[in-house]
């Protein structure tokens, strides 16, 4: 793969965001370059276990059930023992390549005895196997799986030039990239500065008010008034919940087939009030988790509860009600392993997980801590119930005491999903192939040992109990799994790429020193997370300008090493904000109702079984049109289709990572949705009203508004002269110039020279359209 | 051995390349597809990495999938059971039901009456195939089809089945048949998606179709089915606004491209030169896209095969019509969905009617496939997600009745690509409830229309936290009776 061969396609490949898993694929071909001496030691965490976990644990790991000849891989006595079908023989013998059975297997030529069978369609390559050969030879060394070592605070890296660092992040990024022979870029100018800063703390763009404050203030501590600022706006809320809210598998309706409406929005009200208080990540996880359980509960931990109930619920007539009850059960279990471990729980529902230490009886032993919900699989048809029991009313008199944050809009009750345990413990099993009526050996309350030992002389059994496991000291991975996500948020991708995944078949860290030292800052600091962006946004690794040379693309082409800030895509609903912030069009409204703006066609009645409120989609008008994309209504079954276009979520089931593409129907949005081009609209009339400004200023305005920063010289020649033919060719055609002028609902404020309005509208949406203007730069 | 290690080799560089690099290659390059001089097979290579090549050669090039969304009753379309007509109204024997589980719907009932058909059978053919009387065009096209009467499947309700069906998995958010082919093997045409979604409603007991049947789950958000139509935007955002016509949308892109370009020499970031050539695709899409929806052109004879609502956007005959076009064009896959086909009561109204809308159109595209020449590389699959009771749910009386859902056995066909013509597959009791030969699961069903496509459902998988996913799961074989 070299990036010759695919220009003669005249196609580049977007280095930038890179899948997740090319990332290992990347950094083992550098581990393979780095250990070519014979001298270089194989380290088992980093270059062997990811073989033999993706090669041979299928077969010889830990799935007692699936394992061949008795032989696993996977731990140093299986590994050492004599093999069962060859007495006196043994898999792996520490620094004896000839005694090995593994070796000769592995490079048998007969394919009757080879490894893995051709027909497992597995393979390995002669590196694989080289890098096996050297670790036995040096002696075979076994180590448990790095993630489940509690994280310690390590110290930081000695560096020779110190000049540099703002903070730990940078001794530890300059670090690594030193040793590839990379250099840190210079720092970011001030507007680029402040635009990624703007969107990544708070989602919008900074105004033209702050971008003057800051480029003007030449204090030392600018920068820092500057994050302080943002990270107070109300906004920050929003921000930092949208990630949430895909690991929450937040939606307006039910989900399943019919798909009717929901009224969880109360939730998510609760989870933007949580980050804006900058409730603690302890307090955050313990109320969500187990709000219900405390010592003391009132109506706002409840509420917080509404995270288990957020999974989709069925409403189709004559689904066998037990069948869906263990489903729900099935999905709290995995969003919990997911979203707060980083572990494919569910790879344990049906059989031992093949590659990680979970036991199907550990699946199911978590299981329990979300069986006891006094709740059915099915409570009725559609539109049967916006919040299936066990629920809470929020009313008025609520709104006005603890719950003040709820932006409710009427007086009507409105009812939230909310967990509750029985009075009475239920009895779990294990499923037989995760069927559910295939019980099996029963069950109590636990957690892998692995991980941690769920000790009830410690914990209580329940879910309050769960969470202070998580919390505890020695879990090693509730605190790395967080601020793995923050960083994915800022940088785009983890330190371990694979959020979702901390297991053995997950991404090994770029940065392990870094990632325990951030892990064990944040837990010692009270889990506290605006702290934790700070320290993020405050590192030099963060305001490194984001230009890349033609060297950094060469040496390091996804950035793993951060010598340059990587250039991001907006996230979906980001993409919409932008568009109504900066032409000014934006409700700032916090929370409430989703709302519905502008959607083509038809789309939701095609798709509709005919029945329930959401059969067809019924437009918002007037100041709901402008609501920031987080507040759009989500129907899982057709879910806003710009948004898909833009990678944001389904909401189908908890997910901690989007992806981000870029392509042609991305541009078809730019280019034709409507609300892109109200907003070209309404900032054009806006300008042109302004008397005091030439046109060329105008311009300067509307550019620097978009892409936050000021015009250059050539840009704004390309686009005056655009503005002016167009003008001619608008002035030519007032019946075209009419029907461009008139998408939208937002009101003309009575600009009378049509032609001019239109051109000026046209050249606005031209900047929108940009590269630049939806890209963290 | 060498050469099986070889074979191996590429697979697993095929494989990691699709899978792993996926992201940033097909972000790159495609919109949701779109670059034939990437995906289009055989000679092309990435570095020495070949793509889109398939593991054998493939009968078939494209599949036509029309879902009969709601499950049509096997009992009144393929499966012939003369013996339920005899028992009219005696109760299921429990030998027969053997421990099935039964929907909320009819579990509830005490009896469980049994019910034959209304509608006659005859057998058609030179394959003497036995269809009923409400579906006389599909009769008239029994020898180039193959009906297979023993589908069978684990789900008992509608989303699940139908999710079941599409994506390998009853529960979850996989990758549908759809996005695992645009996957595997790419598009064939550069100015549309590989994997087309069309739908349309008949008057009969609707279930609802949802997105996702047709997401692309872990894979790339390219290889997402995207929704058509025949109307007047057939794709979503694809028209200009009012008032903004081509050659200034020209203009505009040009403008972009400039200021695009200079950004690239201030940043060095090659996504911003993607950027440029995905608005350049956009720009084509806009006038191929039209063109190849545009029905009113279809010459009369073609009108008049697929019956005069073929010129009606949405209807079911309409999406047959567009679905040859868009198949013609090289779209890997089109999906379509008719809904309607739930009889819980009504059944001899609502079924006759659900038959009228497909039954002219379904014959139509495998007779104008034929006619083309193209049938043979294009795999045409007709059914629901499962079968129907063979006893009454509600009132019985001789003149009306209903059938609950019912997973043991139903009927299914499919056309061209490789498969046998004229053949019926597989055999259930008397009664229409249990398989007693040659069952075909599901899994088994996408093995083999993998298969056809030159695939090998064991192979063709997708990396995705922590695990290789297959569409079929862990399960599925081949049916080669079914290959011609």
């Amino acid at each position: 793969m070299n990036r010759a061969s695919l220009s003669i396609y005249g196609i580049r490949p977007r280095w930038i965001i890179f899948s997740l898993l090319a990332t290992s694929f990347f950094l083992w071909q550098c581990r393979m370059q780095s250990i070519g001496g014979q001298t270089a030691e194989v380290d088992y965490n980093f270059d062997i276990r990811p073989i033999l976990s993706d090669k041979c644990f299928k077969c010889h790991g830990p799935d007692a059930n699936k394992r061949e000849s008795g032989l696993r891989l996977d731990t140093e006595e299986g590994a050492y023992a004599a093999l069962k079908d060859q007495p006196g023989h043994f898999a792996i013998v520490p620094g004896n390549l000839k005694s090995s059975e593994v070796y000769t297997r592995i490079t048998s030529s007969d394919s009757t005895l080879l490894m893995p069978p051709p027909e497992s369609n597995l393979a390995l390559s002669k590196e694989e196997v080289a890098l096996l050969e050297k670790w036995i030879k040096q002696g075979a060394e076994y180590k448990p799986h790095w993630a489940f070592i509690p994280p310690k605070a390590a110290p930081l890296p000695k560096l020779k030039d110190q000049s540099w660092a703002q903070n730990g992040i940078d001794y530890f990024i300059l670090n690594e990239m030193k040793k590839v022979g990379l250099q840190p870029n210079e720092k970011a100018d001030k507007h680029m500065l402040l635009k990624r800063l703007a969107f990544d703390l708070t989602g919008l763009p900074p105004s033209l008010e702050l971008q003057q404050q800051f480029a003007q203030d030449e204090s030392a501590d600018a920068y820092e008034k500057v994050v302080d600022e943002l990270l107070a706006s109300k906004h920050y809320g929003e921000k930092m919940a949208i990630p949430w809210l895909d690991v929450a598998r937040y939606a307006d309706s039910h989900g399943y087939q019919d798909d009717g409406l929901r009224t969880m929005w109360p939730w998510r009200d609760w989870v933007i009030h949580a980050f804006n208080e900058n409730y603690s990540y302890a307090k955050f996880l313990t109320w969500q988790l187990a709000g219900d359980l405390l010592p003391e509960t009132n109506k706002e931990t409840l509420l917080a509860t509404g995270f288990n109930r957020n999974h989709k619920i069925t409403q189709e007539g004559g689904v066998i009600d037990e069948e869906y009850r263990i489903e729900y059960v099935t999905d709290r279990t995995n969003t919990f392993g997911k979203a707060f471990l980083a572990l494919t729980f569910e790879c344990a529902k049906c059989h031992d997980h093949k590659y990680d230490p979970i036991a199907q009886k550990d699946y199911y032993s978590t299981f329990t801590f979300f069986n006891q919900v006094p709740e059915k699989g099915l409570v009725g048809t559609i539109d049967a119930s916006f919040a299936d029991p066990p629920n809470m009313a929020i009313s008025d008199e609520d709104v006005k005491d603890l719950l003040q944050f709820i932006n409710k809009k009427d007086t009507a009750v409105v009812e939230v999903m909310v967990m509750k345990d029985s009075s009475q413990i239920r009895s779990t099993h294990v499923l037989d192939r995760g069927i559910y009526d295939a019980p099996a050996e029963e069950v109590t309350f636990g957690m892998p040992a692995a991980v941690m030992e769920f000790d009830t002389t410690r914990f209580p059994a329940n879910r309050l109990g769960l969470a202070q496991w998580l919390l505890a000291d020695e879990n090693p991975l509730t605190a790395r799994v967080f601020v793995n996500r923050v960083w994915q948020e800022i940088f785009g991708r983890g330190i371990v790429a694979t959020s979702g995944d901390f297991g053995m078949q997950g991404d090994l860290p770029t940065h392990l020193g870094l990632l325990d030292w951030l892990a064990v800052d944040f837990r010692e600091n009270d889990w506290d997370i605006k702290g934790l962006v700070k320290t993020i946004v405050m590192s030099a690794t963060y305001q490194q300008s984001a230009k890349v040379s033609q060297r950094q693309l060469d040496k390091d082409p996804e950035n793993v090493y951060l010598s340059r800030f990587p250039r991001l895509r907006f996230e979906a609903e980001v993409v919409r904000d932008h568009v109504l912030a900066s032409s000014g069009l934006l409700n700032p409204e916090i929370g409430g109702p989703s709302v519905k703006p502008y959607q083509p066609g038809d789309i939701w009645v095609v798709a509709t079984s005919g029945r329930g409120l959401l059969m067809n989609y019924i437009q918002d008008h007037g100041p709901k049109l402008y609501r920031r994309g987080m507040y759009v209504f989500i129907k899982r079954t057709v879910p806003p289709p710009s948004m898909l276009m833009f990678d944001a979520s389904n909401r189908d089931q908890c997910e901690v990572q989007r992806l981000r593409t870029n392509t042609p129907l991305q541009a078809l949005v730019m280019l034709n949705d409507p609300h892109v081009l109200e907003a070209s609209r309404v900032l054009a009339e806006q300008l042109l009203t302004d008397s005091t400004l030439s046109h060329s200023e105008k311009l300067a305005v509307a550019f620097q508004s978009i892409i936050c920063r000021p015009i250059t010289t050539e840009e704004s020649e390309v686009l005056l002269e655009a503005f002016q033919s167009e003008q001619s060719i608008f002035a030519e055609n007032p019946e075209r110039t009419q029907a461009f002028l008139n998408i939208g609902e937002a009101p003309r404020l009575g600009w009378e020279d049509e032609a001019e309005l239109a051109a000026f509208m046209q050249t606005i949406h031209t900047i929108f359209n940009l590269e630049e203007a939806i890209t963290k730069t | 051995m060498a050469n099986e290690f070889l074979k191996n080799r590429l697979q697993v560089n095929r494989r990691h390349f699709l899978g792993k690099l996926s992201v940033g290659l097909g972000s790159a390059a495609l919109g949701s597809l779109l670059v034939p001089d990437l995906f289009k097979g055989g000679k092309d290579q990435v570095g020495d990495l070949p793509l889109g090549v398939t593991h054998f050669a493939p009968k078939a090039k494209r599949v036509i999938y029309l879902f009969q969304n709601g499950a049509p009753s096997q009992l009144e379309s393929f499966d012939y059971k003369p013996k339920l007509r005899e028992m009219f109204g005696e109760d299921l024997p429990a030998s027969i039901r053997n421990g099935q589980r039964l929907t909320g719907m009819t579990a509830g009932q005490d009896r469980f009456p049994l019910v034959g058909s209304k509608f006659e059978f005859n057998q058609h053919g030179k394959s003497g195939a036995w269809v009923s009387e409400i579906f006389p065009h599909i009769a008239s096209i029994v020898d180039d089809i193959c009906i297979i009467r023993t589908m069978h499947t684990e789900a008992i309700n509608h989303d699940p089945a139908l999710t079941f069906m599409q994506t390998g998995a009853q529960q979850g958010n996989r990758p549908s048949m759809g996005a695992w082919l645009s996957y595997g093997l790419g598009s064939e045409n550069k100015n549309l998606p590989a994997f087309c979604v069309l739908l349309s409603r008949g008057e009969g007991n609707g279930q609802g179709v949802y997105s996702k049947l047709w997401t692309n789950g872990f894979l790339d958000s390219v290889h997402q089915g995207v929704q058509f139509s025949s109307g007047e935007d057939p794709v979503l955002y694809l028209n200009n606004p009012e008032g903004m016509d081509r050659p200034s949308r020209r203009r505009m892109l040009d403008r972009l491209a400039e200021l695009n370009a200079k950004s690239y020499e201030d940043f060095g970031d090659p996504e911003i030169q993607t950027k440029i050539q995905q608005y350049e695709m956009a720009y084509r899409m806009q006038t191929a896209v039209p063109e190849l929806t545009d029905l009113s052109k279809e010459p009369e004879h073609i009108v008049r095969m697929y019956g005069a609502d073929c010129l009606v956007p949405g209807t079911y005959a309409a999406n047959c019509l567009l679905a040859r076009k868009l198949s013609e064009a090289g779209v890997r896959f089109v999906q379509l969905y008719h809904q309607g086909w739930d009889q819980h009561g009504n059944l001899v109204g609502e079924m006759q009617q659900q038959a009228l809308d497909v039954d002219r159109a379904s014959a139509a595209l495998i007779k104008d496939l034929k006619q083309r020449g193209l049938l043979d590389e294009t795999l045409v699959i007709w059914g629901g997600e499962f079968g129907r009771t063979n006893y009454c749910q509600g009132k019985l009386s001789p003149e009306n009745y209903g059938r609950d859902h019912h997973p043991r056995a139903y009927s299914i066909w499919m056309a061209g690509g490789g498969i046998k013509p004229g053949v019926v597959y597989g055999q259930t009791d008397e009664f229409g409830y249990n398989i007693i030969e040659n069952p075909v699961h599901i899994n088994d069903f996408h093995a083999t229309v993998l298969h056809q496509m030159g695939l090998n459902h064991e192979q063709l998988t997708y990396k995705h936290l922590g695990r290789r996913y297959r569409l079929t799961d862990v399960a599925g074989e081949v049916i080669h009776d079914l290959i011609a």
